[in-house]
């Protein structure tokens, strides 16, 4: 524990069924990953949500920077044919 | 009361529940941080929930039309059967966690062999109860560790907390009338039998923890009896105090 007072922040992924991916659901302060796994369990899967817990560190994830996000995302807005868009999915095709 | 004996061994039970329940309710909205106070009332909704079901069998056999919230509500004082352990306020979270700590050990063991009651009933709810309550130990197991062998005052706090409530232990393995009854009949738990290997769980989670295992030979009961500690009167009059103010109200 670097800081008694904090506790540091960590990141939650909850898998909801088996076959699905892992979700983040939110995150919490924890000590160390033994106590996010359980502060997990009680925060975010008490009403069933849930099969699998992943915790990672928040500080561990680099995120980008919103600042960048004209050269990171727009230029995909104008190119509609990079997205499957033009087939009608079958109805048994779920989670896509 | 047709089976008098089976309606106070299942209240001996559902009160220790109960009146815990109600003990860790009493922290929502004051845990000492947000997840901590979501873990302790979920275990306390744990509780209630095994509550009611031990209530609407206790209605039952009672056969008196009362309703499993008028058993669990309208009692006096001097009829709740739990042990005195439950009962013990929340002074602090070292409290929160030892009181927590040492009835888990107990109900753990306790739950393992009421499900090998004859009686069908109670068998299944000790089988429904005791996943929560392998989970209710490990995390009050796992704060007794982090506290006894984290700083020089959460080891102190821990330390004074098991110590104050050690006087309590012992009263866990008394034996009422109406449980040496109904361990004859094969329904209930010998609980003396539990005693060795309840102490013998808490030392290894205490000397993992650095704390000291108490020495004192001097312990307190009644609870099961109905004589408690002044410390249950103004529980139960927060309990009941909707009932009793507004008879037969529901939502």
């Amino acid at each position: 524990m670097s800081d008694k007072k904090n506790w540091p922040l960590w990141e939650i992924f909850v898998r909801s069924k088996n076959g699905l991916e892992h979700r983040h659901c939110g995150s919490l302060h924890a000590s160390d990953s033994e106590m996010a796994l359980e502060n997990a369990r009680d925060v975010y899967t008490r009403r069933n949500e849930g099969v699998s817990i992943w915790v990672v560190e928040s500080k561990n994830i680099t995120a980008s920077n919103p600042e960048h996000n004209g050269e990171l995302f727009e230029p995909a807005q104008d190119k509609v044919y990079r997205h499957p868009t033009f087939y009608d999915l079958p109805d048994e095709v779920k989670h896509m | 009361m047709k089976n008098e004996n089976l309606y106070n061994y299942i209240l001996g039970i559902a009160d220790n529940s109960l009146i815990l329940g109600q003990r860790l309710g009493e922290l929502c909205g004051h845990g000492p941080t947000l997840e901590t106070d979501i873990a302790c009332t979920n275990i306390s909704l744990d509780l209630f929930g095994q509550v009611r079901s031990y209530f609407q069998y206790a209605a039952k056999i009672a056969d008196d039309n009362r309703t499993e919230d008028d058993i669990a509500m309208l009692r006096k004082e001097r009829e709740y059967k739990n042990v005195l352990l439950v009962e013990q306020p929340n002074t602090n979270f070292a409290y929160t966690i030892a009181r927590q700590f040492l009835f888990d050990i107990y109900h753990l063991a306790f739950l393992s062999e009421l499900e090998k009651s004859k009686d069908l009933t109670l068998s299944a709810i000790a089988k429904k109860c005791i996943k929560e309550v392998r989970y209710h130990e490990r995390f009050s197991s796992d704060w007794i560790k982090r506290l006894g062998d984290g700083t020089e005052e959460s080891k102190q706090k821990m330390q004074e907390a098991i110590d104050g409530l050690w006087t309590y232990t012992d009263e866990l393995f008394h034996q009422t009338e109406a449980d040496k009854i109904m361990v004859k009949q094969g329904t209930g738990v010998d609980v003396t039998k539990l005693k060795d290997a309840y102490y013998s769980s808490v030392s290894d989670v205490l000397k993992e923890a650095n704390i000291q295992m108490p020495e004192s030979k001097y312990f307190q009961k009644g609870g099961k009896d109905g004589i408690h500690t002044e410390h249950l009167g103004y529980l139960l009059s927060e309990l009941q105090y909707m009932q009793r103010t507004y008879p037969n109200m529901e939502w």
